[in-house]
């Protein structure tokens, strides 16, 4: 047998018994974040591609709601910092080992090149509000200039978008220190969900079929994509350091075992990939609503799934005495 | 880079924790939260079992991941030693520093929201004395010292007695070693 048992009392908020340090908050900025990165990219591919007639909402209208997004992003994101009035020391300096840095960064790029491709579709997908731009002399010249530029801006968007993306697993798998997070994996993985749940948004959203159905289309070769990066993910630990596979066990049997499988695998990934094969191959499109929203459900489950089963792996398990209900009962108690 | 290190001797360690208590003293830990800690570990099986005290802090590591890790140079190295710190008015609060560190040693203090660890008694340290864990143990388990001095009471320790770290495998070359 081998116990290791605290001593002494420690009850150290967020970290006994085990690490609790980021909740939902982080859960939706990774997930918004990778939304925001899949938003930019299709509706930049849409442009790049030449794509206004097959797939009109996402050539014209989808990055608008990149800034809306990521910012809601950021709000959940602020709301987790426990020194918030310190919140722009993010911008007092450049860390380069610190993935966490470069996302600070990577977003103060991505909201003005955002803007400059909402600005080069605004005539042709918000009309209505065009008309009051167009009303001012710089306003024209501002809408002349990024729809004259719409193609570059489109193709500066790009990698900025997979930056973002990117970097939200890179943030977690930079940590040696949580075993079940230390995959390269996690970086591709959480790109090509974020991208998979922009896809399912444009489904659900777009009107026109031609649209809808190139979606899905993209959509179903994003979750054959997603799930052999899970693999990879499973088979990578389940190969790696006593720490990797003893971490795995977290959704191999242990507690992360359901919702990880039937959750994530299973309504998130392989029930919207097959609704997604009933709807092409023209079997069934009864359901084509679910599959978009499922893809939704199953994205931000893998950011809360991973988040959380990530942080219950560690170096250093103690067994802890510590009941803080007790120290509570001593001051009820002193007069 | 002076690289201090504390020795604690297992064998002689009888898990009081005055250490603990003489932390929180000196540096005025909220109530509730700890910057270091006893462990008792036992192995073996019945009847052969055995026991070992560990005072555990943060291991002031060589390759700090806590450091690397933090997007805002908030934690740091003080005064080119391996001491690593966190300076309040750079700390934004978002725990990459607590995620990063494979020994569970840093806590938020609270209600400040910024983080809060073992600084080694870096305070005591620059007037020459030992951190107060160090100063306190009754039993004399603990050593504190520099490692580049050959002669220093630590360096000594480690050249004659056997000796380990916790985890070495985390690549973090931690600097609080055990005599076993």
């Amino acid at each position: 047998m081998k116990e290791e048992l605290l001593v002494t009392a420690r009850g150290n908020e967020l970290i006994d018994p085990s690490l609790h340090i980021w909740t939902w908050e982080v859960a939706m900025y990774l997930f918004l974040g990778g939304l925001t990165a899949g938003v930019m990219i299709f509706a930049a591919l849409m442009t790049v591609m030449h794509r206004d007639e097959e797939a009109p909402f996402a050539a014209r209208r989808l990055a608008l709601l990149a800034p809306i997004v990521l910012s809601a992003g950021m709000t959940t994101l602020f709301l987790d910092l426990e020194h918030k009035l310190f919140v722009y020391r993010f911008y007092t300096s450049f860390q380069i080992t610190s993935p966490m840095s470069w996302g600070a960064w990577i977003l103060i790029v991505i909201y003005p090149i955002s803007i400059m491709q909402i600005l080069s579709t605004f005539r042709s997908g918000y009309g209505f509000f065009a008309g009051f731009v167009d009303r001012f002399a710089i306003g024209r010249t501002i809408l002349d200039t990024c729809e004259r530029y719409r193609h570059e801006i489109a193709m500066a968007a790009i990698p900025f978008a997979i930056a973002l993306g990117i970097y939200t697993g890179i943030l977690l798998s930079a940590f040696g220190a949580r075993p079940f997070w230390n995959s390269g994996v996690l970086g591709p993985l959480f790109l090509v969900s974020g991208m998979s749940t922009a896809a399912a948004l444009v489904a659900l959203i777009a009107r026109q079929h031609s649209e809808k159905e190139l979606f899905t289309r993209i959509d179903l070769a994003l979750i054959v994509a997603e799930i052999a990066l899970v693999a990879l993910f499973l088979v990578n630990l389940s190969t790696g350091s006593g720490q990797q596979i003893e971490a795995l066990q977290s959704v191999l049997g242990g507690p992360y075992t359901l919702v990880f499988w039937v959750l994530f695998v299973g309504v998130g990934l392989l029930v919207p990939a097959l609704i997604e094969v009933l709807e092409i191959t023209g079997v069934n499109r009864s359901l084509a609503v679910l599959a978009p929203v499922l893809v939704l459900i199953g994205g931000y489950a893998l950011r809360q799934i991973m988040l959380d089963a990530g942080q219950e792996s560690s170096w250093t398990n103690y067994d802890t005495q510590y009941n803080s209900e007790l120290l509570e009962r001593l001051h009820e108690e002193s007069p | 880079m002076t690289r201090f290190a504390m020795v604690i001797d297992t064998r002689t360690c009888i898990g009081c924790g005055d250490c603990v208590v003489a932390c929180k003293t000196e540096n005025h830990v909220p109530e509730g939260l700890n910057r270091d800690w006893v462990v008792e570990a036992t192995s073996g099986t019945y009847p052969d079992l055995k026991t070992e005290f560990r005072s555990e802090r943060c291991n002031h590591c060589s390759n700090p991941t806590c450091v690397t890790l933090c997007p805002t140079g908030a934690s740091h190295l003080w005064n080119d030693t391996n001491i690593v710190l966190v300076e309040p008015e750079k700390c934004t609060g978002c725990k990459a520093c607590i995620a990063a560190c494979p020994y569970d040693a840093r806590l938020v203090m609270h209600p400040d929201g910024y983080i809060d660890k073992c600084t080694f008694c870096h305070h005591r340290v620059e007037k020459g004395l030992d951190p107060a864990c160090v100063s306190t143990c009754p039993t004399g388990c603990m050593h504190f010292g520099s490692l580049d001095d050959p002669n220093s009471e630590v360096s000594k320790l480690l050249k004659t007695r056997e000796h380990k770290v916790l985890n070495p495998e985390t690549g973090n070359e931690p600097n609080v070693y055990y005599l076993i």
